[in-house]
């Protein structure tokens, strides 16, 4: 968009300034729009990460004034304690939750992609969980949940007086709040979907519905192809997002039980037991993992340079 | 062309802001200058800030009485209240800069070897531990950094009305006696015998306040710092956390620890549908707020000692509450020790929170009348070695006030979780002995 400005812009007027330095000012420019984002960027994101990275070379305790530098010891101590690492089975749960709800979200974004009765209503509705603030949607949760709550007062409705402590039973503890999470973020890959799925050329599928194909064999020859880099991107989020789950859980149950997860664990470390260097090495660890991943995945499933992407 | 000066200047700016926030108090190791009471109150001047974590006192407007109360001895100095939700996590990341207000409650988390770097100096120990008492909490070194804001005695809130119903008159004298009075309670009424507040999971461990009440013993906590095995047979931990273990295997807690809501559980307790919550003496005034909200009678909130005896006494060990300290960064130290030489000696704070002053010529709180009547032994839980205690709780990754702990002891107990009770005791012992074998 700037750089549009900059060509269309009419000759400079006549001002002292402009007609003095006129290719400085328009070097400039850019780096003015992009100046309050960049500063925002470092401070919020870069800043921490480069302190998190120091912190986790040190045993600084979280408050101390004084530090000292320890070397690799925080990585030899995470590497030597296995049991720091079970907690990933727990993220087990949240990914089958990222594949579920990826293929819904593909399954709502195809229906409500062709004309459907009420669609705004229902891109709404799907959409609507994702704008919630994460805290709210576990409180409210926490009370669906809750013996007698609106989830078994729903089931008694139907019929259903099974009695089940949805957090309570640890073997479902995990399944109820991985059940949080889709209904969360599916809004999220809903959108990306349909906004993809709109972006294909409608002559295509028009095309071959003249030729006879069925919606299914429209969706699947050439809508899903078309939107693959879109859906690998969702898979990428969806294990990243798998294996850093926090907010939920740590406000739903506080991560007691089976339901801790890997930050959950580092954030006890920091603030808890006020290991912050080794925590901070935690972190590192975790950044390292998704990294490898995401590459990984990448290699396997390269990106295809499609003409409509 | 002055946007174009302004916009690097303003990242120069913020970039220099950064820094100064980063680096902060890694600086401040200097010799800590003494904060001492203004000579002539009339005359001393200035504005403090207060931070607390009586958020309700806040906003209720309590606070805001007790400064104007103040204002009466010294009219120029102004008070300023910043209330804070979660006060350990967000002062402690405060206390990275200088600006952690004028007056505070140490956090728990901060060691008191770093209270010097932090907190001015109020005094030689010696003095004032004979006005005082938990001095010891706050000393290093024999000087003074932070003063008791109140203390407690640990022990059973429980709903009277309900337990005569269940048919039981007198207090229970051991565990067991304890656990049959519950399962009285759940044979004859419809309350829930005990709440464990799991989820919140803070008065869980709660627990940890049992400390000293079986043993009797005022070093109970510093002896920590030395036990190989403070899970032992017959010892503190293991008489509590046994009970702990057996009110919910018998199925006398709630049926799901995991959605349990504390402030929930205060109503619940007043209208008696929760007979009994193992809480601090501060929880006392609130339960019968509590009660005076439902429409019952505030009387019918009883407090009874931990269920064990020694000589046929019931012991209660009283442990201080956050600790006031003045930052070391602040340039108002005769106010803020103005206030808080006030507040523990002139206001009417700790009798109105029902809590145990730390003037030692103070009455106890009404609400512990029943203790005084029966003849509770009452004495002060030495926290000499408690720094060193929280130095090996932490690198062994125990968590004794944390609720881990012992919401890991409930899921055993309640069959979510796998293993015994033995065993769970073994294994903390385990960590405990390594921490303590490694010197913390």
């Amino acid at each position: 968009m700037v750089r549009t400005s900059a060509r269309t812009s009419r000759p400079a007027p006549p001002s002292r300034h402009a007609a003095a330095r006129p290719s400085r000012w328009r070097r400039a420019t850019p780096w003015l729009y992009l100046a309050a984002p960049l500063i925002m960027l470092g401070t919020f994101t870069y800043v921490p990460v480069v302190s998190m990275l120091s912190y986790s070379f040190t045993d600084w305790d979280g408050v101390s004034p004084d530090r000292a530098y320890v070397g690799l010891d925080n990585y030899v101590r995470l590497f030597t304690r296995p049991e720091l690492f079970s907690v990933f089975a727990t993220s087990l749960y949240y990914l089958v939750a990222a594949l579920v709800q990826i293929v819904l979200a593909l399954y709502f974004a195809a229906v409500l992609s062709f004309e459907t009765r009420f669609r705004s209503l229902f891109k709404g509705v799907i959409f609507f969980p994702y704008l919630l603030n994460g805290v709210a949607v576990a409180f409210v949760f926490l009370y669906l949940f809750q013996p007698g709550g609106t989830l078994d007062q729903v089931l008694g409705l139907a019929g259903v007086d099974a009695g089940i402590l949805w957090l309570g039973n640890p073997d479902l503890a995990n399944v109820s709040l991985s059940g949080v999470s889709v209904w969360r973020f599916m809004g999220l890959n809903f959108v990306l979907f349909l906004g993809a799925i709109q972006s294909v050329p409608s002559e295509l599928h028009e095309a071959a519905m003249l030729d006879g194909a069925s919606r299914p064999r429209v969706l699947w020859h050439i809508v899903i192809p078309s939107i693959r880099p879109i859906i690998s991107l969702s898979l990428i989020l969806g294990v990243a997002g798998s294996l850093s789950v926090f907010e939920i859980p740590y406000i739903m149950t506080g991560g007691s039980g089976e339901t801790k997860t890997f930050v959950i664990q580092t954030v006890k470390l920091a603030f808890q037991f006020n290991k912050t260097g080794l925590a901070s090495a935690a972190a590192v660890v975790l950044l390292v993992v998704i990294l490898l991943i995401t590459w990984v995945q990448r290699r396997i499933v390269p990106e295809e340079r499609t003409p409509s992407a | 062309m002055t946007m174009q000066r302004k916009a690097p200047a303003a990242a120069a700016l913020a970039s220099i802001l950064l820094i100064a926030a980063c680096g902060g108090a890694a600086s401040g190791g200097g010799p800590t200058a003494g904060a001492s009471a203004p000579a002539d109150p009339a005359q001393a001047t200035g504005e403090i800030t207060v931070l607390t974590n009586r958020t309700d006192m806040v906003t209720d407007g309590t606070l805001g009485r007790y400064a104007a109360e103040f204002n009466k001895t010294y009219p120029g100095i102004k008070v300023k209240f910043d209330g804070i939700t979660d006060y350990e996590g967000e002062v402690k990341i405060r206390m990275n800069t200088e600006n952690y207000g004028d007056v505070l409650l140490i956090p728990s988390t901060v060691s008191r070897d770093d209270y010097p770097a932090f907190f001015s100096a109020l005094g030689p120990a010696a003095d004032l531990s004979r006005k005082y008492q938990f001095t010891e909490k706050g000393t290093v070194d024999g000087t003074v950094y932070g003063l008791a804001s109140f203390a407690v005695v640990n022990g059973f809130v429980y709903n009277k009305d309900v337990w005569a119903r269940a048919g039981i008159t007198a207090w229970p004298k051991t565990p067991a006696e304890f656990l049959t009075a519950l399962q009285a309670v759940k044979d004859r009424t419809d309350a829930i015998p005990y709440y464990t507040n799991y989820k919140d999971g803070w008065p869980l461990s709660g627990w940890q306040g049992a400390m000293g009440a079986i043993s009797c013993d005022p070093k109970a906590n510093d002896k920590l710092a030395t036990a190989p095995n403070p899970w032992s047979a017959g010892s503190d931990l293991n008489v509590s956390d046994t009970l702990l273990f057996d009110i919910v295997s018998r199925k006398l807690s709630e049926p799901d620890p995991t959605t349990t809501n504390w402030e929930d559980s205060k109503g619940l307790l007043a209208r008696g549908e929760i007979s009994s919550m193992f809480l601090g003496s501060w929880s006392i005034a609130q339960m019968r707020d509590a009660a005076a909200k439902a429409g019952k009678s505030p009387d019918d909130i009883g407090y009874l000692p931990f269920p064990a005896q020694v000589d046929g006494k019931y012991c209660a060990p009283t442990t201080p509450d956050y600790v006031y300290a003045i930052n070391k960064h602040s340039r108002n130290q005769q106010a803020a020790r103005a206030w808080v030489d006030w507040v523990l000696d002139s206001s009417t704070f700790t009798a109105d929170i029902q809590g145990i002053s730390s003037r030692r010529d103070a009455p106890l709180p009404t609400a512990l009348k029943p203790f005084e009547d029966a003849g509770v032994r009452l004495f002060e839980l030495s926290q000499a070695e408690a720094g060193k205690v929280t130095t090996i709780d932490n690198a062994a990754e125990v968590g004794l006030t944390k609720p881990e702990y012992r919401q890991r002891l409930v899921d055993i107990a309640r069959g979510a979780a796998k293993g015994d009770l033995g065993g769970a005791l073994t294994e903390l012992a385990g960590k405990w002995a390594d921490a303590v074998a490694l010197g913390g």
